[in-house]
């Protein structure tokens, strides 16, 4: 935040913009380049987590059968994942992970929006440690829950051994091991991070370009102007690859637990 | 890609290696979020919604009992309704039997009275004939005797004969007007 808005004010902004656009300088101890525990972007991630608990609890603190609205509206998101996608995905059974979607998925929405929120403006998915972590909770949990559900042999005999004739298995079982147990946390926790990554990235590129060719040369203005109008399009793109990429994570993590918990392959 | 940029950009981040002081932040910040959202909220959200249901399928199933309530009620006053109107009907009929019987004692008894009147008339007429016919008859027998004698001169003495002769003559009379 306050080294894009020094950058800004400068007019001194680098373009191209780099991959150190991302690391902004720690907030205690104060511009500490090395200094991780108390960045922007944790703190976004603090903040992202008080705005939902108090939002949450605010809203269902004193619960009615015929809702307010900001009741009714608390009870809709969790109503979308829970019916949407977990007992879409899932089924019946789904309704007990509704409540860890629905967590998720609010999650991944609010730190997403940052993005493209003034004085936020950069989501902490952007970092890949926030989707790793997240991608690896849901890791464990399809094989934690397909182990209890089937028994550990049986769970991994219904993952790797797919309904094929014998002699076309020894292909099989290498290519479903691969993709099943080890490219789906990692294919989950790029797609996020890569589409929060590149989303900034855009957004940097065109304001900084704009600033970059303003001070370069006064004829260039209203390209620049062309290069701002670009950047409030790519907003709403942004704005709905946020919405699409936080749908896909937690619909994609229903995915696996049902595969996890389904009797044939 | 990534490699050149950061090499290119002043510090040499690598986006794709995890900074793992974050990784920590986000586990403990995602865990507090878990715990407070998933023991606090969302159950409570599972209960009203229960709630919910309860009070929606209960509302219908309140909402036919009282309709087969008033389907019951219906039936009833439907039965009852009927049962008045047969009642009306036997107690239209029998009070037209009692006017008949009524009407029928009452010219009964106006026709035993004209009877009686008439009987009652008859006799008396029967009667009256009878002392005019006897009175005139003594008056008729005297007169004729009286006027016998005048013609006659001579008086008949014996009032025995006198009686029997007047009498075969009236006899005759009698017959005659009678034929």
């Amino acid at each position: 935040m306050f080294g894009q808005a020094n950058v800004l004010a400068q007019g001194q902004a680098e373009f191209p913009p780099s991959v150190g656009d991302f690391y902004l300088p720690s907030i205690l101890p104060w511009g500490a380049e090395n200094s991780y525990w108390f960045t922007k972007i944790t703190a976004m991630v603090w903040v992202a987590v008080g705005i939902l608990i108090i939002f949450f609890l605010v809203s269902y603190r004193k619960p009615q059968l015929v809702p307010t609205k900001r009741q009714w509206f608390a009870e809709s998101i969790y109503g979308f994942v829970r019916n949407n996608i977990a007992v879409d995905m899932i089924g019946h059974a789904g309704v007990r992970f509704a409540p860890y979607f629905t967590t998720l998925f609010c999650f991944i929405l609010l730190t997403n929006f940052f993005a493209i929120l003034p004085f936020f403006q950069i989501s902490p998915n952007s970092h890949i440690a926030f989707p790793a972590f997240l991608a690896v909770i849901s890791y464990v949990m399809f094989n934690y829950v397909g182990i209890r559900h089937h028994g550990f042999v049986k769970y991994f005999k219904n993952s790797l051994v797919p309904p094929a004739p014998w002699y076309i298995l020894p292909l099989l079982i290498p290519i479903e091991l691969f993709s099943t147990f080890i490219v789906r946390p990692f294919s989950l926790a790029v797609r996020l991070f890569a589409n929060m990554f590149a989303g900034h990235m855009l957004l940097l590129v065109f304001t900084l370009g704009g600033f970059a060719m303003l001070s370069a040369n006064v004829w260039l203005a209203p390209v620049s102007v062309l290069s701002w109008v670009m950047t409030i399009a790519l907003t709403f793109l942004e704005f709905l690859v946020i919405c699409l990429q936080a749908y896909v994570f937690t619909v994609l993590t229903a995915s696996y637990v049902q595969g996890a918990l389904a009797d044939e392959h | 890609m990534f490699f050149l940029a950061a090499e290119g950009g002043e510090t040499t981040h690598n986006p794709i290696i995890p900074v793992w002081q974050e990784i920590v932040v986000g586990l403990v910040a995602f865990g507090v979020l878990c715990f407070v959202l998933m023991k606090f909220v969302f159950p409570r959200m599972e209960q009203t919604f229960q709630a919910r249901v309860d009070a929606i399928e209960g509302g219908i199933k309140r909402a036919e009992a009282a309709q087969a309530e008033a389907n019951q009620l219906l039936e009833q006053y439907r039965a009852q309704l009927a049962e008045a109107r047969t009642d009306a009907a036997r107690i239209r009929d029998d009070a037209r039997a009692d006017a008949e019987g009524i009407r029928q004692d009452i010219l009964a008894k106006a026709r035993e009275e004209s009877d009686r009147v008439i009987a009652a008339g008859k006799e008396q007429l029967q009667a009256e004939r009878a002392t005019i016919v006897r009175e005139l008859r003594t008056e008729m027998g005297t007169i004729a005797v009286d006027l016998a004698s005048k013609i006659v001169g001579e008086s008949l003495a014996d009032e025995a004969r006198r009686k029997g002769t007047v009498d075969r003559f009236l006899n005759g009379l009698e017959s005659t007007g009678a034929r």
